[in-house]
């Protein structure tokens, strides 16, 4: 019995996780073009209904997925047919299991048990988002070479390029949460920015790590190969790595950049913007600097933290979708001597200033 | 359990090894080449070695072999303008490289056969107890190969300076 009931929270947890980052991802189709929209003083796409309702436009990503499920699976006679068949999968794969290690919430405990709640709980939990993203290239560099087609290798060679200069940013900005926390683990990493700084300040990353947090976003944003990155894709020039694909694997490669801005929100609140910390609120319910306390229930506590933490991922995906619609289009020149001799020196000189702060003022 | 996993990533560590080597393709042999290095980060992971599997994947297969990938796409060209090997002759000198490979293999295996020698402690795969090890311990070979790596660097700054 008990054997079945750890099966069925493990299966739990990695469903919770699975269904967020899935759903979220195909939801923001349909976010990118109503934010875009209200942005732009549109109405945006509001036309698929269903019986007369149309419930703001809702119904248009199942009717992207019936589109691009019936259009004709088209490949090129010259393509290496089966590098070109596995590209989008390698794609949506790391982009899916990328956020299995982000913690979504505190240990639950319900009935004696103690669920952590995130999908696998690692003690290098900030290294496996890190690899799980690192190797999603392939998708798109495979894309790019097995369709035979110059301008797809130029997107993939781009997109290669791109992503390890953002790479580079992308780590280094991490170590300086690395050494304020001491921690690679993300669950642990979270619980240390629920302590005050000077007994009301909340120590998120944001606050002890304000340069990382710029550079982290910044690269972040590079490595979803969106605007302003999306030099790989490069709509008015060369179309990019997925030019010959057609149907549902293009669907995919969109799908994969979706969820690559999920795990990129996600991984940013659990470094930078506490996690699932809710300000104030401790275990036992929410204590404030000014002394007031409200003590709450072991559950609501969770189910809030729960909560915040998926109100801060959708913040940060909503400015994301503002950086995508604001600024224009780097070239590729320009992206690369960014991630090369902007954010990379500046993550490093991050680091130095960290530890010397840390070497004088803490014990 | 355990010993089903470590098949299965065995067959797949070896059958990628075997693709590297077989494939013409260099593309596909580069893509068998991250598939190996993967699984062999998998066997890590297995071994509770979890810092050291990470690092295995975001170093080798997720920036080296990018690189690699990268390379071969601008340089290598499609199979129908590539001839004959005009190096072939040298491809015997595998034979007795391979053979020595094999006997070293071999002496290691029998010298481990009845497990692990006596003095040997498992070391924890925290990340605390490597980077303690790395400083202490190892530190002399550790900064040999940052100066190395360092040399480098310089070497590629010269190399790629830009020419005003």
């Amino acid at each position: 019995m008990t054997a079945l009931a750890d099966l069925g929270i493990a299966f739990g947890r990695v469903a919770f996780v699975m269904l967020f980052v899935l759903n979220l991802g195909g939801l923001l189709g349909w976010v990118e073009r109503k934010q875009s929209a209200i942005m732009q003083d549109r109405i945006g796409a509001n036309r698929a209904s269903i019986l007369g309702f149309r419930v703001l436009g809702l119904f248009h990503p199942i009717a992207d997925a019936i589109k691009l499920l019936t259009k004709e699976d088209f490949r090129p006679a010259r393509a290496d047919r089966f590098l070109f068949g596995l590209a989008p999968f390698v794609s949506v794969f790391f982009g899916l299991v990328a956020f299995a290690s982000i913690p979504f919430g505190d240990t639950l405990r319900v009935a004696g048990r103690e669920i952590p709640l995130q999908a696998v709980t690692l003690n290098v939990g900030v290294l496996y988002v890190f690899a799980m993203l690192s190797l999603g290239v392939y998708g798109v560099m495979m894309a790019g070479w097995s369709s035979a087609n110059n301008y797809a290798l130029l997107g993939g060679q781009r997109a290669a390029a791109l992503m390890i200069s953002a790479e580079i940013a992308i780590g280094a900005s991490i170590i300086g949460v690395v050494m304020i926390y001491g921690s690679l683990d993300l669950q642990e990493i979270v619980r240390a920015q629920g302590e005050l700084l000077w007994g009301w300040l909340p120590a998120w990353g944001i606050v002890t790590q304000l340069p990382a947090f710029v550079i982290f976003l910044t690269a972040g944003i590079a490595a979803t190969k969106r605007v302003p990155f999306d030099t790989p894709e490069g709509e008015s020039e060369i179309i990019g790595y997925f030019v010959e694909y057609s149907g549902m694997k293009a669907g995919m490669f969109m799908m994969a950049d979706f969820l690559e801005t999920v795990v990129i929100a996600g991984l940013t609140t659990s470094l930078f913007l506490g996690g699932w910390q809710v300000p104030y609120l401790t275990a036992e319910g929410f204590r404030f600097p000014w002394g007031w306390a409200w003590a709450l229930p072991h559950l609501a506590v969770a189910l809030l933290q729960v909560g915040a933490f998926v109100v801060k991922v959708c913040a940060m995906i909503f400015f994301m979708m503002l950086v995508r619609w604001t600024l224009p289009r780097f070239r590729y020149d320009q992206a690369m001597r960014l991630g090369w001799l902007g954010l990379f020196p500046l993550s490093i000189l991050n680091i130095v200033v960290t530890g010397l702060v840390l070497l004088l003022w803490k014990p | 359990m355990a010993s089903v996993a470590f098949v299965l990533i065995a067959a797949l560590a070896v059958g990628s090894a075997l693709g590297l080597v077989l494939k013409r393709n260099a593309i596909h042999g580069a893509l068998f080449l991250v598939v190996n290095l993967a699984s062999v980060a998998a066997l890590y992971l297995m071994l509770g070695a979890e810092f050291l599997a990470a690092a295995q994947v975001i170093v080798y297969a997720g920036a080296i072999m990018v690189l690699f990938v990268f390379a071969i796409m601008v340089l290598i060209p499609g199979k129908e303008e590539t001839g004959p090997d005009p190096r072939r002759p040298w491809r015997l000198v595998a034979v007795p490289v391979g053979a020595l490979l094999g006997v070293q293999l071999l002496v290691v295996v029998r010298a481990l056969r009845g497990g692990a020698p006596a003095g040997a402690q498992p070391v924890p795969g925290s990340v605390e107890a490597l980077a303690r090890l790395l400083f202490t311990q190892y530190l002399f070979p550790f900064e040999l190969t940052s100066v190395l790596l360092l040399a480098a660097m310089v070497g590629v700054l010269l190399l790629a300076r830009r020419r005003t």
